[in-house]
């Protein structure tokens, strides 16, 4: 639940009323539906960062404006100052130049350890403390900032439910008593344990398996969807990039910033060759993975449960024009592809009839995942499931291709609409160039 | 007299020895690990301080000891001032040493979650990196505690206490009848009060270092 009431953060949410009215009446939690102390603006003013000795700045006059809410990548070759970058937001590493505001309060001058205590932070392999239980873990942030005994004792358990891990089995283990994947987890609990507006998370995957890692991440959208943080996250791995980020900063040498757009316009539209090197081979594919089957239209067949009489069902197939019907379990879950055929064979027995659903796709699983889904799908159709299994719908090619070509032209339309607007900014600037440098000098 | 009957007749005297010997030493591990364990704070993160530390603390060390206690009689006088502080010196250089290696051995990365959660510095030494240096911390006080019970014995020569007396009676009456008994019973006290020592570090390594840690 909402964490800022009791102990005001210096930072004005703006949802913060509503959270305190949430927390009044619930000291009972229930880790579904935390009322979260949601996300915070972070603005970068001409931050610099220069070590003392070198001529050329680590990181040259950074600007941008992140808003609240909003997942940001910072994606760039090893060394281009990224991770400098989102050190210096919480100024683990301390800027020479420049301004950070975090929700519109300059935090460049005060005490850093005020500042992280509202910045979440979770890095690669976790950085959890080994001497500590993972309960001990999580409950650090919240401990230092003065929280009773039972309300941090109730935040670790709903923590530890939020990143998926059981309470009961998690709460007394050690790190190195849990996988990569799962002290990952608990970093990203412990980061998120004081329920900051903000989080910075440096590659925290980068140490972890692909398979793992591409469950962490689905983790992470999920929990951004619950949580709507704001979130500033390195990599050096474009598909991550895209997967995670509302938007991408793409940043060459010395944290210039070569763009910094939606990953669909960064896909469709690259700004220069730095930038269409970086995003690599196949766009189109990797468009794919930009999209989400929630937000596609699916296909419906028609569907039966276990429990209807066989009578019912007969009627049913033979009402619909399709050739099938999905036997859902008792729970409502993809059970059985059931053909018209089929229960002729199986002489009315339900339990014979039929093949079974091998592969489903969840909703918030990525179109490339649906792709494949149905492509290895001997009948070429996949069935969809929400949160808990249960059936939501059907996708197949025809739906695939569809929402794939309406995609790719809607990015069309909105690359040439950004590319107008930005001749039009550059027409405006050369007007204001040649309308007299006086102007340009007085801004300076 | 067999040995025996010797520890019979003397058991008294040998057990107030004996209590007076192990006072000692642990009195001067506690003095000691506190010292040491601050110039380790105080030293790990520079270079040159925690180098000069070390070289300071192995420098005492090669001092005899009988020479040690001799010149601290006229600075400090006779009696258990030199014992002490000549133990405290002794006692210092394992676990500076020990300290340091452990405080400059804890992850960078883990420093640095540290700080990145907010951590102030005082709450991330004693949180974070004291607990992950204790096991080497302790390796230090057990290795100086094994050598102050030695070192210890030599006290008896500025009228300290310990069953260093005993052997000093011993060898000042070399050829008497208890002589070697003496000498025997001051040697195996040490010893015994050694072995106890170590054992009682055991156990408070079982007690204080994390399950998490420990190997």
């Amino acid at each position: 639940m909402s964490e800022t009431p009791e102990r005001p953060v210096p930072s004005p949410d703006p949802r913060a009323p509503g959270a305190v009215a949430d927390q009044a009446g619930s000291t009972a939690t229930s880790p579904a539906a935390p009322a979260a102390a949601s996300g915070a603006t972070i603005e970068l003013e001409n931050l610099t960062k220069r070590y003392p000795g070198s001529a050329e700045p680590a990181v040259d006059s950074v600007s941008m404006e992140i808003k609240a809410g909003e997942t940001v990548i910072f994606v760039g070759p090893s060394g281009c100052g990224k991770s400098t970058t989102l050190k210096m937001i919480n100024r683990l590493i301390e800027p020479t130049g420049g301004r950070i505001r975090i929700d519109g309060e300059d935090v460049t001058d005060i005490d850093p350890v005020k500042l992280r205590r509202k910045v979440g932070y979770a890095i690669q392999s976790s950085g959890l403390f080994p001497h500590m239980t993972v309960a001990q873990n999580i409950a650090l942030v919240p401990r230092m900032v003065g929280w009773g005994k039972a309300r941090v004792k109730e935040r670790v358990e709903e923590m530890l439910e939020l990143v998926g891990l059981d309470p009961g089995e998690f709460h007394g283990r050690y790190p190195r008593q849990l996988s990569g994947g799962q002290q990952q987890r608990v970093g990203v609990a412990r980061a998120l344990a004081a329920d900051p507006p903000v989080l910075l998370m440096d590659e925290p995957f980068g140490a972890v398996d692909p398979i793992t890692r591409d469950h962490l991440q689905d983790e992470l959208i999920r929990l951004q969807h619950e949580l709507h943080k704001t979130i500033v996250f390195v990599t050096h791995d474009f598909d991550e990039a895209i997967k995670l980020g509302d938007r991408i900063a793409v940043l060459r040498e010395r944290s210039h910033i070569a763009q910094f757009d939606t990953p669909e316009a960064i896909l469709t539209n690259p700004a220069d060759d730095f930038v269409s090197g970086f995003v690599g081979a196949g766009a189109a594919l990797k468009r794919l993975n930009l999209t989400r089957v929630r937000d596609v239209e699916m296909a419906d067949v028609p569907t039966v449960t276990i429990d209807d009489p066989l009578q019912d069902i007969f009627t049913k197939l033979r009402a619909s024009g399709t050739n099938e019907l999905l036997l859902l379990d008792k729970r409502g879950r993809p059970y059985k592809w059931l053909r018209r055929g089929d229960l002729m064979r199986a002489k009315g027995s339900l339990a014979r009839a039929g093949t079974l659903v091998h592969d489903t796709v969840t909703r918030d699983a990525t179109l490339r995942d649906a792709l494949e889904a149905v492509l290895t799908d001997n009948a070429g159709r996949v069935a969809v499931t929400g949160r808990r299994g249960e059936y939501t719908g059907v996708v197949d090619m025809e739906t695939l291709m569809n929402s794939v070509h309406e995609m790719l032209e809607a990015d069309r339309l909105d690359a040439l609409e950004h590319q107008h607007e930005l001749e039009e900014q550059r027409a405006r600037l050369t007007r204001k160039e040649q309308e007299g440098d006086g102007g340009g000098e007085a801004k300076a | 007299m067999n040995f025996w009957d010797y520890l019979g007749t003397r058991h008294q005297q040998l057990l107030t020895d004996a209590y007076q010997h192990a006072s000692a030493v642990f009195q001067c591990m506690v003095v000691a690990t506190v010292i040491g364990v601050l110039i380790g704070v105080a030293t790990y993160r520079s270079e040159w301080a925690g180098n000069l530390a070390t070289t300071v603390t192995s420098t005492v060390l090669t001092i005899p000891s009988l020479a040690m206690i001799g010149l601290l009689i006229p600075v400090v006088g006779l009696g258990v001032a030199p014992t002490v502080t000549a133990l405290t010196l002794y006692g210092l250089l394992p676990i500076v040493r020990n300290a340091i290696v452990g405080l400059r051995g804890v992850d960078p990365a883990l420093v640095d979650a540290a700080k990145g959660i907010g951590m102030s510095r005082l709450h991330r030494l004693a949180r974070v990196e004291l607990p992950l240096a204790w096991p080497p911390i302790l390796t230090g006080i057990r290795v100086s505690t094994q050598m102050l019970m030695g070192i210890a014995a030599i006290a008896a020569y500025a009228s300290g206490p310990g069953l260093g007396n005993e052997i000093f009676r011993g060898i000042a009456s070399l050829g008497s009848k208890n002589a070697l008994n003496q000498v025997l019973a001051g040697t195996l006290g040490i010893v015994v009060l050694a072995l106890l020592f170590d054992a009682a570090y055991v156990l408070i390594g079982r007690l204080t270092i994390p399950r998490g840690i420990r190997v």
